[in-house]
């Protein structure tokens, strides 16, 4: 490397100041202490994703999720939202594939209050009627909203394609008929079978120490139990793309286009991940988005936005190119993508490019991690991903070690203009 | 609270710094006094246009090159343009920050406007106002602060309107420019992990010698309140109805703006002024919650204000349930203005928003970027020592206060009322 900064990698996040413990029932809790700042932050997940819903209830663990404040055994949704609100902490929950994750803050004096919510959350729930119909208003018309928002209908048609009759390949939030299928007994019946402390993941992130952490910690949740709690089902393979596809979906009244372009990517432990995550930094992120978004919106002028994203889950993975243009300049956008991506996989990245993208990897780490809620972000990926505690200290040495042969190498086994998805959403194709 | 140093330059340029030494990141932020207030008609958005050209290259850093720069050590940038001011910042590694100054004091002088530049920008920023143009709530807002003033500059999108960006020339550009971004209009604020008086050498030598520009007049009278409703509709695809209510309401400086800021509390939640890492609570058990969401008549409800130098707007955002009338959330509103403008509040109530604000501020200075943030953004409507005193002064509000600033403000007779009419039309179904 030429250029690395001199920040000292101890001081990130490592074995020295993370605490890592198993509460008996399986709960895995992580620990950083953070004294600079009054707060905490609380984040996490359970296993008990979208992984679960049926097909024609799909949505059943987001619904859920969103349910699980609407009332408990001891307090109503009032009653709980009165005693974060009134302090100023916050609390949510959401659903992906594999979890359903949460996070929140408070003072660190409320530390305990906070933890006492999401304990009650997740173990007693009581799913009143009217607040389930009440919900079910709300999720329908977010769905409402969605199908006019032109770089969602693009993006959830992009994964659908991509990953045929899998749950990568579904929103998590469901579609209308499904929603409207979901009783309150598939609730109750999905919060029953499915939610339990083992694999739950939670984080604590703040002014308080381990010790005081796990004690309170250990006193909400220590004594939850679900034996019948099962594991995950296992997914189907995905196929390969084996041709081109285009298509357009028409949302009359837009003044602009959203594209989606790409396929599969790298699964988070694939050990060519980190060649290409540095060769999507490249392609599309790096200073102005990269290469793509050099040509498209420097160079043309022709979108606000043009990047790549790379995404990375457990099982498998997707290299996107969004951008958002005006209609009229739809196909020459697209046309230029496609050449900054055969150029792409022809030949390596420069030794220059490549040496930019490792500095800005390094550099920014600490960056990232200015805050408690980028810490908690951290702390949860490494857990997620069993990428070791040491893994932000190590993390230079990995960046350095890549090179315009791995990034290419890495290009070549994704990236495939003959193959390639590109989904549009905006006014009639001109 | 930790000291920080004000410093003023003979050529007008007043440098603010405040040193943490919690994490070795700098944060370097530029303040320019001109915004959207300053724009007259004709010439709408070019504030926006000029901070979009302040990437375009400068002297001494190409256009393409400062992105690269920056990104390269790790760093993150970014600018916003807003009502009242323009700001660009740099957060870098501290060892790395000269790289931010060099670039900003450079960017003040010496940038280029090169014509190709300017009309590849114009597309750029015509397709950023395309893809708002997306959103039904950029329509319904864009109509709705149109229609709360008459003559104000406050009344146009920062981004401009459509025919001005067409019309706005380089020279246009230039000239606003070399008019308003010198030291005599800009204050420079840095936080981070440095010492003091080796900042101020630097900046003198970087900036100290960039001539003053002289000050500027921002003759910009405040316009009082409407003397009537006002209703505006707005229609569109979709199928969701959005009701948005706006009233005027008191610049920063205004000691009403405490107690206002207590109100906003109350009614919709509390608003958070942090730009980084913070978010404050949900709003769920806020008053117009409660009275539109809890009653079935509404799926959503937002609401906040800003910080301004001269009286902006108060604005409820409403996302009408299926099957209710806006006329139903219109009673509902009005029901509570006046429980708020007749009876007392409970001093509870106000040592909750009190505490709300704590957390608020507490969350913000988990982050140096944010701290940087707010050394320059009180500046621009009042004092530093408007953001110091601000839990002081929220301590003062009484709930005489609430009742006066209720009947004073929230007038149903002095406010715009704005309707997103949705044709209906689309309806994705998976």
């Amino acid at each position: 490397m030429k250029r690395t900064t001199n920040y000292s990698w101890k001081s990130l996040p490592g074995p020295q100041d993370i605490t890592r413990s198993i509460l008996p029932n399986g709960i895995i809790l992580l620990t950083r202490s953070n004294f600079s700042s009054p707060s905490v932050v609380v984040s996490g997940y359970l296993p008990s994703g979208s992984i679960f819903d049926p097909r024609e209830k799909l949505g059943l663990a987001h619904y859920t999720a969103l349910a699980l404040m609407r009332g408990t055994q001891k307090h109503t949704f009032q009653q709980i939202y009165n005693g974060l609100e009134s302090v100023g902490a916050s609390l949510g929950f959401g659903a992906s594939v594999h979890n359903t994750s949460f996070g929140g803050r408070a003072l660190a004096e409320d530390l305990r209050l906070l933890l006492r919510t999401l304990s009650e959350a997740i173990r007693e729930p009581i799913f009143p009627a009217d607040h389930i119909e009440r919900l079910r208003a709300q999720l329908l018309t977010g769905l409402a909203m969605r199908d006019q928002d032109t770089a969602d209908r693009a993006s959830i048609r992009f994964d659908e394609i991509v990953f045929p009759n899998h749950p990568y390949g579904l929103p998590e939030d469901g579609f209308t008929g499904t929603i409207r299928a979901i009783q309150r007994e598939d609730i109750l019946q999905h919060h029953k079978l499915v939610y339990g402390p083992r694999n739950m993941v939670l984080v604590v992130v703040g002014a308080v120490s381990a010790s005081q952490a796990y004690d309170i910690v250990s006193q909400v949740l220590g004594g939850w139990e679900n034996p019948s709690q099962p594991e995950a089902p296992v997914l189907p393979p995905l196929k390969p793309i084996t041709a081109v596809v285009r298509e357009h979906i028409p949302l009359a009244g837009k003044s602009q286009t959203d594209l989606v372009m790409g396929g599969y990517g790298p699964k988070r432990s694939s050990p060519d991940y980190l060649a290409a995550s540095l060769g999507n930094n490249i392609l599309g992120q790096f200073g102005m988005m990269g290469r793509i978004g050099d040509v498209v919106r420097e160079q043309a002028g022709l979108a606000y936005y043009a990047s790549t994203s790379l995404n990375s889950w457990i099982y498998t993975g997707s290299w996107e190119v969004s951008a958002g243009v005006n209609p009229a300049n739809l196909q020459q956008t697209i046309d230029l993508i496609l050449t900054e991506i055969e150029k792409f996989i022809s030949e390596p990245v420069s030794s220059d490019e490549l040496q930019d993208s490792q500095a800005n990897y390094i550099g920014r780490l600490p960056l990232s991690m200015e805050s408690n809620n980028g810490v908690a972000a951290a702390l949860l990926n490494l857990e997620r991903f069993h990428l070791g505690m040491d893994y932000y200290q190590q993390f230079p040495v990995q960046v350095a070690a890549i090179t315009p042969e791995d990034v290419l190498q890495a290009a070549r086994h994704y990236l495939f203009p003959d193959r390639m998805v590109t989904i549009s959403s905006g006014p009639e194709l001109i | 609270m930790t000291p920080t140093t004000l410093v003023n330059l003979p050529n007008g340029l007043t440098i603010h710094l405040k040193e943490i030494h919690t994490a070795p990141i700098i944060s370097h932020w530029v303040w320019y006094r001109i915004g959207s207030r300053d724009e007259l008609p004709g010439r709408t958005g070019i504030s926006h246009w000029v901070e979009h050209m302040q990437f375009k290259g400068s002297l001494n850093f190409q256009a393409g090159m400062l992105d690269k720069a920056i990104s390269r050590e790790g760093g993150f940038w970014n600018a916003f343009t807003h009502l009242d001011w323009t700001t660009f910042f740099e957060t870098l590694p501290s060892d790395k920050i000269d790289l931010g100054l060099r670039l900003e004091a450079d960017r003040m002088i010496n940038s280029l406007f090169k014509p190709e530049e300017v009309e590849s920008e114009r597309s750029v920023i015509l397709s950023e106002r395309e893809g708002s143009e997306n959103e039904p709530l950029f329509r319904l807002g864009e109509a709705v602060q149109l229609s709360g003033f008459d003559h104000h500059p406050y009344r146009n999108e920062i981004i401009g309107s459509p025919q001005d960006l067409a019309a706005i020339q380089r020279e246009d550009l230039y000239r606003h420019y070399k008019t308003n971004y010198h030291p005599g209009n800009a204050l420079v604020a840095i936080a981070g992990d440095f010492e003091t008086g080796v900042m101020v050498k630097r900046l003198e030598q970087l900036y100290g010698a960039i001539p003053s520009g002289g000050r500027i007049s921002h003759s910009v009278q405040p316009e009082p309140p409407l003397d009537a409703e006002r209703r505006v509709e707005v229609k569109g695809p979709g199928k969701t109805t959005f009701v948005q209510l706006s009233y005027r309401s008191p610049a920063a400086a205004n000691p009403d703006f405490f107690p206002f800021a207590v109100m906003d509390s109350l009614l919709t939640g509390p608003t958070s002024l942090n730009m980084f890492g913070g978010g404050g609570t949900s709003n769920k058990t806020s008053r117009l919650y409660r009275a539109l969401v809890e009653k079935e008549l509404a799926t959503g409800i937002g609401g906040g204000t800003q910080a301004t130098i001269d009286p902006f707007l108060y604005e409820i955002t409403v996302t009408v349930r299926p099957g209710q009338t806006v006329e139903a959330i219109l009673n509902a509103v009005d029901a509570e203005m006046e429980r708020l403008q007749q009876e007392t509040v409970h001093p509870d109530e106000i040592s909750r928003a009190i505490k709300q604000a704590r957390a608020i501020f507490a969350y913000g200075s988990e982050n140096i970027t944010n701290q940087a943030f707010w050394l320059g953004y009180a500046e621009m409507f009042s004092t530093y020592q408007w953001f110091n005193e601000y839990m002081e002064r929220l301590e003062h509000v009484t709930p005489a206060d609430l009742r006066r600033i209720a009947q004073e403000y929230l007038d149903p007779h002095r406010r715009v009322v704005g309707v997103y009419i949705p044709n209906g039309e689309e309806n994705a179904e998976g």
